[in-house]
């Protein structure tokens, strides 16, 4: 056998259809209705201001810390979006604005940022996950998920977000290579925003690209542009096509840029610079895309203030309710709830117990 | 009715629950058409076909991760780990989310899933083969650690943690996979999750154990009456946790003595647990320390040495001595 290259059947692409100058590439750009195209802007929009008030809130100490999406908005909103009612979305601990297109409320958010738990129970429909926070953990459920909608043979896609810091995990891997061996429908989506807290992305693979790591599992691979929502839209729609089809799995590498903090506990300050945060903003995925609609003639300076106005006023009043919702919010003895569906006498010994200590507390301090 | 070892036990459960229930899968590492390295998962894939019996890419975390999900689905899972000492690799998965999914959204997501993995020692197995590591999973709140001791139990209780709500850790002694035949019922049998049992009564003095430690401690037991005449209460715990300490207070304030063995290594092992309720519900009983038979603070030697790592017959019988000749 000669020395020759060896031929590997999965490719790997990059797709860029509105640069960040507000060039489109015509040919690619996917088709997508009018009103679908102003609720993207409207979202990528609500996450944006969600993010903003959400961080004046914990700097008010009015809520716990939360990890902001903040310039992550296209690479969220356009997966996302191409998935129908009944497909299943994994989150990890970032895609507040994916959630909230699936339907989970500002007040649960809220609420879960303020430590309580009652946050994940009003978390969207039945096909999404609460978040998951060790890093990568969760794609394996989606793979899990996805094998139980091939052995039901519903016409179902699983989609699982994470970050570029979740490739070098173990789970990473396994999920990978689980997905492809069962040709199970999971699009695999990862934000790639260059900082897994101070770790940069070269640091984090030698590979040239996240992308590419699909073709030794044996799936497709692109690396789209994650600011561009015209491109997260197009590769989405084709992978979720794909595995709906029956095709198996896909990996998009979304190229985008955490704007903000890792969480509000975090300091950026320490390890990047702030030219690197100035280059990004000018590559800002919202800006693109107000620039596109108002082309089209979808947007102008009145729509804009309208949609600020709505949006401004839906917060408020999420804000609002979650407060209010709170008020009535954190009996202790809750706490005992959901270990598991029936208590264990130990566990009701302990939450007598407690009940006891804390009447005494109550009486004598 | 007919006479199994602990092997065909555990397939006859998993046949049953998986005619009964499609949601029933069989998964894990040479599950399919292996039959499993100790041929618990022998003959399904013949019967229930590749759909239902999954051989999986050589991954624990994977195995517990896809599990999950599966669960999450609606699915039950029933995975295997080739050896509870390859376990380690799915307890970031068992530990994060099988045991917190339910708490984490205040009851929405369940994960009703099975891992079931061999156990212990005295196989003359390679290192990573023989250990006894139940402890960490019943430390963790929101899984259910179960380790039958024989093969009728072993069917029963297979059947009762599949049906679980919540995620069972399922040990399977490898000691006792082919050591002894019992009746097993054809028809349907189950044993309630989180309850133990009274195994042999007796007045003078109670032990406690499980999986394959019940075998040397009925044998001291009957040792215990033939030389001394005394009369030897046995509990068989069952499931580990959530532990029911119900039986072994109540037997301990009737006896005033107690002795616990286990395999697994001694400090802060299942025994520990088990002392302290028995301080704090039968204190005023006891007639003398408490004894404990186990495992030593180490890993378990290699196979040549085994042997007097493990709890014998004799060790148990003559901690039991000790603690009769204890006087108040």
């Amino acid at each position: 056998m000669p020395r020759e290259e060896f031929k590997i059947p999965d490719r790997v692409e990059t797709l860029s259809i509105l640069s960040a100058d507000g060039s489109l590439d015509e040919e690619l750009a996917p088709a997508i209705d009018d009103d679908l195209l102003v609720k993207l802007y409207r979202f990528m929009l609500l996450g944006r201001r969600f993010d903003e008030r959400l961080l004046n809130l914990q700097r008010q100490g009015r809520i716990g810390t939360f990890p902001p999406v903040s310039g992550q908005e296209a690479s969220q909103v356009g997966p996302v979006s191409v998935l129908e009612e009944e497909d299943w979305l994994v989150p990890s601990f970032r895609e507040a604005v994916a959630e909230m297109w699936r339907g989970r409320s500002m007040e649960s958010i809220i609420i879960s940022a303020s430590g309580f738990s009652e946050g994940a129970s009003e978390a969207g429909g039945e096909n999404n996950l609460p978040v998951s926070v060790p890093v990568g953990s969760q794609m394996l459920h989606a793979v899990g998920i996805g094998w139980g909608m091939k052995y039901r043979e519903k016409k179902n896609v699983v989609m699982t977000f994470f970050g570029d810091g979740a490739t070098s995990e173990g789970d990473f891997h396994e999920a990978m290579n689980f997905a492809a061996v069962y040709r199970a429908p999971v699009v695999f989506i990862c934000q790639n925003n260059h900082w897994a807290i101070s770790i940069p992305r070269s640091k984090q693979t030698r590979s040239k690209s996240i992308a590419q790591k699909a073709v030794a599992y044996g799936m497709p691979g692109i690396q789209v542009d994650g600011n561009d929502i015209l491109a997260t839209v197009a590769a989405s729609r084709e992978a979720v096509d794909r595995a709906r089809d029956g095709e198996g799995p896909t990996l998009i590498e979304a190229v985008t840029y955490r704007m903000s903090v890792h969480t509000t506990a975090d300091d950026p300050k320490r390890y990047r610079k702030d030219d690197e945060v100035e280059s990004w903003r000018a590559k800002d995925p919202l800006t693109r895309f107000a620039g596109y609609l108002s082309e089209k003639g979808l947007l102008d300076e009145e729509k804009i203030q309208a949609v600020e106005s709505e949006i401004k006023e839906s917060i408020q009043a999420a804000v609002d309710h979650a407060e209010e919702k709170m008020k009535s919010m954190g009996d202790p003895m809750d706490m005992f709830d959901h270990t598991y569906e029936e208590r264990p006498a130990y566990l009701e010994e302990q939450r007598q117990f407690l009940a006891r200590e804390l009447k005494e507390e109550a009486n004598h301090g | 009715m007919a006479k199994l070892n602990m092997v065909q036990a555990l397939n006859l459960a998993l046949a049953q629950e998986m005619e009964k229930d499609d949601s029933v899968i069989v998964i894990g590492e040479d599950v399919g058409v292996d039959g499993g390295v100790f041929r618990v998962t022998d003959g399904l894939i013949d019967r229930f076909g590749e759909r239902r019996v999954v051989d999986t890419p050589l991954a624990e975390s994977g195995i517990a991760g896809m599990s999950i999900g599966m669960a999450i689905y609606g699915l039950k899972p029933v995975a295997e780990i080739q050896f509870s000492g390859f376990a380690y690799h799915c307890f970031h998965q068992i530990e994060s989310h099988a045991a917190r999914l339910r708490l984490r959204s205040q009851g929405a997501v369940t994960v009703p899933m099975v891992l079931r993995a061999p156990y212990g020692g005295g196989v003359r197995a390679l290192e990573h083969h023989s250990e006894s590591r139940e402890a960490y999973w019943a430390h963790m709140p929101g899984v259910k650690m179960v380790i039958p001791s024989g093969p009728r139990n072993a069917r029963a209780l297979m059947v009762s943690a599949i049906r679980d709500p919540d995620p069972v850790i399922f040990y399977e002694a490898k000691a006792l996979y082919r050591a002894f035949r019992e009746e097993v019922p054809d028809e349907e049998e189950t044993l309630p999750i989180g309850e133990s049992q009274i195994v042999r009564e007796g007045t003078d003095l109670t032990m406690i154990a499980y999986g394959a430690m019940i075998r040397p401690v009925l044998e001291a037991a009957d040792e215990l009456e033939k030389k001394k005449g005394v009369q030897t209460e046995v509990i068989d715990l069952l499931t580990v946790s959530p532990l029911d300490d119900r039986l072994f207070t109540e037997s301990v304030k009737k006896t005033g003595r107690a002795v616990i063995v286990h395999e697994a290594p001694r400090s802060f092992g299942p025994g520990a647990e088990i002392v302290s309720r028995l301080v704090e519900k039968s204190f005023y009983h006891l007639e003398a320390p408490i004894a404990r038979v186990t495992g030593f603070d180490m890993v378990i030697p290699l196979f040549a040495r085994e042997k007097a790592y493990i709890p014998s017959a004799g060790r148990i019988f003559r901690a039991a001595v000790q603690a009769l000749e204890t006087e108040p």
